[in-house]
């Protein structure tokens, strides 16, 4: 385990550019919705008693977004370097690999965040700690939703090959919509509503802005996202194993990064 | 002689196709088994199969004693690769790879071990440098030094010196020599480099269309078939039609 996270920690500590490309997108994000942020707080009723409502949720989407991405290029490093057969031949638990990405993509979304999080508080007088100890839990179940649709993906790509790459870019932008990332689950259609609902993040966006607007917790929402984060975990890590016997069969393994 | 490695009636079906046709062969102690064949012959096929890369249709493949689908992890341990397909990781020095893989394979004293394989492999000049930037040659030392980095029993290797310079690949050859003498690894050499082949392998086996069509030790097959080299024994069995299907 600790191999492959040296593999990548190495990797990353090599390379400016790589940090900076980290830092880079996060950062940029916050500040544009920091901006829009200030816009609507100061031209609409909705937000004027929560001005960090729309940063803050930018800020959480930012989290998650990157989570998944980041698990995505872990893997997707191992392909366009050639390097997956090296990896698949040594003696490693398919638990060791995932679990080795999982706290690997962990320390590169954590890299991206904290320098946008620390940006929020001098440009817009906006504290993501507002959120108190809840903040926590809205971390650890978009963390565990964005690991999800990082193995997701990566369970295609070892079934289908590196030809299943473009969905691994797509599927936070599929998701997004029925996020309710910044706006409340009322706003959508009626059959839109209903897949939202059967999401984890919906309930941690509401939540969010229940605690921000309303100042009041709802633990409902929290428990409900952990329960279908569990499912959908547990739906994934099953796919990734089957996918890897699959990937056995079919010859995957042998020329994915040929 | 104690076989290292027991592949018995080992079949690969991808869909109506059949890559590998029920093979069965050893490898013992101390001993280097070339598998040759032409492109599409099933070597590389046989080989992902022995790496638990792929798996079997039926048919075992014990490495002593165990077999690789039941023994996975245990297995692989005990095994290594090399091939000119895969690479290291080219961001990283050629020392962090092989502490990568070092940390991977779970070794012991890996700073000593890492210092024997430097020297072994004359790897001093290039420890530090960037392996993407490395030339054909340097690249394949260190990939060497990390197929061996485990101490591994069997050694599989896919053309370990295609692309390389006569004198490169003159000294990868001799390496093996001397490292299989001293270790007693069990190697399988899949080439089509007939020199390095003869020169390496007290016996062979030529696989064709998925089958092993032949076997025997060099000089033994260059009488039977009554060719000048084995360059020539290869040609015939692969322009054969179906004479040894």
């Amino acid at each position: 385990m600790y191999g492959l996270f040296l593999r990548h920690f190495y990797l990353i500590t090599r390379s400016f550019p790589r940090v900076l490309d980290l830092i880079y997108w996060p950062s940029i994000q916050i500040t544009l919705w920091g901006f829009i942020s200030n816009f609507f707080a100061s031209n609409t009723t909705y937000y004027n008693n929560a001005v960090g409502v729309i940063l803050t949720c930018a800020i959480l989407y930012d989290f998650l977004f990157r989570t998944s991405i980041g698990f995505n290029m872990l893997f997707l490093e191992e392909i366009w370097s050639r390097n997956f057969t090296n990896l698949f031949i040594a003696p490693l638990k398919i638990s060791e690999i995932l679990s080795s990405l999982i706290f690997t993509a962990l320390v590169r979304a954590l890299i991206g965040l904290i320098p946008a999080i620390l940006l929020t508080s001098p440009l817009f007088g906006i504290s993501i700690l507002d959120l108190g100890v809840y903040l926590f839990f809205l971390f650890l179940s978009l963390y565990i939703f964005g690991i999800t649709l990082g193995i997701l993906v990566s369970a295609g790509l070892l079934r289908f090959g590196p030809s299943f790459e473009n969905i691994a870019w797509s599927t936070m932008f599929l998701l997004a919509p029925f996020g309710c990332i910044y706006y409340p689950v009322d706003i959508l259609p009626e059959f839109f509503q209903k897949i939202a609902y059967m999401l984890p993040l919906v309930y941690i966006f509401e939540e969010a802005r229940n605690i921000l607007i309303n100042n009041t917790i709802d633990i409902s929402n929290l428990i409900k996202a952990f329960a279908f984060n569990l499912f959908y975990i547990f739906i994934s890590i099953s796919l990734f194993f089957y996918s890897f016997n699959k990937a056995r069969e079919k010859g995957t393994l042998i020329n994915i990064g040929e | 002689m104690k076989p290292i490695v027991e592949v018995k009636n080992l079949r690969k079906n991808y869909g109506e196709k059949e890559a590998v046709k029920s093979i069965s062969f050893k490898i013992n102690e101390n001993e280097i088994l070339g598998l040759l064949g032409p492109n599409g012959s099933g070597k590389t096929t046989t080989i992902g199969m022995m790496l638990g890369l792929l798996k079997p249709t039926s048919g075992d493949i014990l490495i002593e004693g165990k077999k690789i689908e039941e023994n996975r992890i245990e297995i692989l341990k005990k095994i290594n690769f090399i091939s000119p397909y895969i690479e290291l990781p080219k961001k990283l020095t050629v020392k962090q790879n092989l502490i990568v893989f070092g940390k991977l394979y779970k070794i012991n004293k890996l700073d000593e071990r890492i210092d024997y394989l430097t020297s072994k492999l004359r790897l001093e000049d290039i420890l530090n440098r960037i392996t993407g930037e490395l030339s054909s040659g340097q690249k394949n030392r260190a990939s060497l030094a990390k197929s061996l980095i485990n101490d591994p029993k069997v050694l599989l290797l896919d053309e370990p010196t295609a692309s390389l310079d006569p004198e490169i690949g003159d000294f990868i050859r001799s390496f093996l020599e001397k490292y299989k003498k001293e270790k007693k690894i069990s190697i399988l050499l899949a080439s089509h480099n007939m020199n390095e082949v003869t020169r390496l392998c007290k016996s062979i086996l030529m696989m064709k269309d998925g089958k092993l069509i032949d076997s025997g030790n060099p000089e033994m097959l260059i009488q039977k078939h009554g060719r000048k080299n084995l360059e020539e024994v290869f040609l015939k069995l692969s322009r054969s039609k179906n004479e040894y299907n």
